[in-house]
């Protein structure tokens, strides 16, 4: 049903700190190895040892580069590199839901999370123009569309360690720069994160209000200029005198 | 956006196969017999093989049928069921002034609201994407049936009409370039928005998340040919507004009327095939690129 629920028990998501994330890559790795062998139909590649490699991907890191403005303080800021994972947001206001003509994309009333019903789905790819954040890939080989499910084989799956039910992806980052939560609850890891961090949407002018958050990189330390070797190349004596002072004069006549 | 032959040949042919029932619904011309049999024929193929081209990009098209299910969300969805209704209601107003020499004026009017509804909902799947601001806007509609209704006229022999039509189409068509040309600018989604790292200065796109291309940007980030946008669009009106205008208001012969219907179906093709072309997709901004 593409009617997207007026609210949800849950709202379970993500949070990604833009101040943490390292850019390995590895929660791109572990996405594509954990939903390849699990729910749904694999994420294919298409020509994958040759020329032009290509494939289904439910997240991955984009890096940008960020000139700070001048200030008095510092006329030439140096630049800042940021790595930016990216993946399905879980929108409570979902367009590629409501554009969906066959069902196959609903948003769960109990947890708020995304999903596609492959059975149904029949690849029009409307989603995918609907969605602004490139979150929904047609799979190439199997012809419907895959998108980020929160790993909702995980979270609920009483097979695996209770540590492990979490997405693949906050479970492997190395980091620390992903968290998963209940967005519904103030009082959640996530929740206080995103109240103390000032967790922000991204593209909001879009009106999707995404689920997912993205914590703002902190501001840059400003440490004092230190240096090793100045001790040692300080003048001994401010004003020497007796030879020094009339070998120092001496030398500034020359 | 990318410009797939299958999207540009169903909106060029739906578009001119549902104007085209649309006025022989409202009886003009009101033809009975072997004539209506060849108007009709050549309205359903227009109409059927637009709709059929369609089927072409999905993914999964032995499951198109449930398309007709999400009417209530889904434009596309909506599309799907006007299209079939459209399509019944004129097959039963064909038959009767095909075998019967009988125009049911009230059936030809709900098939032609109807050929107008199916249009309407096609256009409505750009309308509604905001995350195509060349297309999020009024202008799409009214293009896309000041289009049909013309080049529908065309094709029905309604010389007056189509004459007045195709200016009025023109002017839409222009409209369209000339708004969505600043329509990504205006809608204020940029790399920062995009990012959120707008307030600490200003972003660029450093690295792509991997050195192949993907689904992402064959879809949406469509740049070949973009350099010869102006030269098309003179191409575009050329063909699809003013030699067909030209060739109407001179002294009436089939062929000329035969060489102004292709002339506008070529113009409409390439103006299809720039609305798509031209089209940015916000996704784009992550990669750096429009």
């Amino acid at each position: 049903m593409t009617t997207l629920p007026d609210n949800t028990e849950k709202k379970l998501g993500l949070v990604i700190d833009l101040d943490t994330c390292v850019g390995c890559h590895a929660c791109v790795i572990s996405c594509k190895g954990w939903n390849t062998e699990n729910y749904g139909a694999p994420l294919s590649d298409q020509d994958p040892y040759g020329a032009a490699p290509s494939g289904t991907f439910l997240n991955r890191v984009h890096s940008y580069e960020v000139q700070p403005l001048a200030t008095s303080a510092k006329v030439q800021p140096p630049a800042q590199l940021f790595h930016f994972p990216k993946s399905c947001l879980h929108c409570e206001d979902a367009p590629c839901v409501t554009v969906c003509p066959t069902g196959a994309s609903y948003k769960r009333v109990e947890d708020g999370i995304v999903l596609v019903n492959e059975n149904d789905c029949i690849g029009c790819g409307l989603c995918a123009w609907a969605c602004p954040y490139g979150a929904r890939e047609k799979d190439e080989a199997e012809g419907v569309m895959k998108k980020c499910t929160l790993c909702v084989d995980r979270i609920y799956n009483e097979n695996l360690e209770e540590v492990d039910r979490i997405p693949t992806c906050v479970r492997t980052c190395p980091a620390g720069a992903r968290h998963f939560g209940d967005f519904a609850d103030p009082d959640s890891h996530v929740s206080r994160l995103t109240a103390e961090r000032g967790g922000m949407d991204l593209m909001p002018e879009m009106g999707t209000k995404p689920v997912n958050k993205y914590l703002p990189p902190r501001p840059k330390d400003a440490l004092p200029e230190i240096d090793v070797l100045a001790p040692y190349l300080a003048p001994v004596d401010e004003a020497p005198g007796g030879f020094l002072g009339w070998l120092d004069k001496t030398l500034e006549k020359l | 956006m990318h410009p797939a032959p299958s999207v540009i040949l169903f909106t060029t042919f739906s578009g001119l196969g549902f104007g085209l029932l649309a006025w022989l619904g409202l009886g003009y011309p009101a033809v009975t017999g072997l004539t209506a049999f060849v108007f009709f024929t050549i309205a359903y193929v227009c109409a059927v093989g637009g709709l059929m081209a369609s089927a072409f990009h999905l993914g999964r098209p032995e499951r198109a049928l449930k398309a007709f299910t999400q009417w209530r969300t889904s434009w596309l969805s909506r599309e799907a069921v006007m299209s079939v209704a459209a399509l019944l209601v004129m097959g039963v107003y064909a038959i009767g002034t095909i075998f019967f020499a009988t125009a049911l004026s009230l059936v030809g009017v709900l098939g032609a609201v109807l050929c107008l509804l199916t249009v309407f909902t096609t256009s409505m799947i750009y309308t509604q994407l905001k995350t195509v601001p060349r297309w999020h806007s009024p202008l799409t509609p009214v293009m896309f049936l000041a289009m049909a209704v013309a080049g529908g006229a065309l094709l029905a022999g309604q010389t007056t009409a189509a004459v007045i039509l195709l200016l009025l189409a023109g002017g839409a068509l222009v409209a369209t370039w000339v708004h969505g040309d600043g329509a990504f600018a205006r809608s204020g989604t940029t790399l920062a928005t995009a990012t959120g790292l707008g307030s600490i200065g200003t972003p660029r796109a450093f690295e792509p998340p991997h050195t192949g291309t993907n689904y992402l940007l064959r879809e949406f980030v469509f740049v070949v040919g973009r350099k010869h946008g102006m030269k098309l669009r003179i191409i575009a009106f050329v063909l699809a507004i003013a030699l067909p205008v030209i060739l109407l208001l001179v002294p009436f012969s089939h062929w000329l009327a035969l060489v102004a219907v292709l002339s506008h179906v070529a113009g409409v093709l390439v103006a299809r095939w720039l609305f798509f072309a031209q089209a940015e997709h916000v996704v784009g901004l992550y990669y750096g690129k429009r």
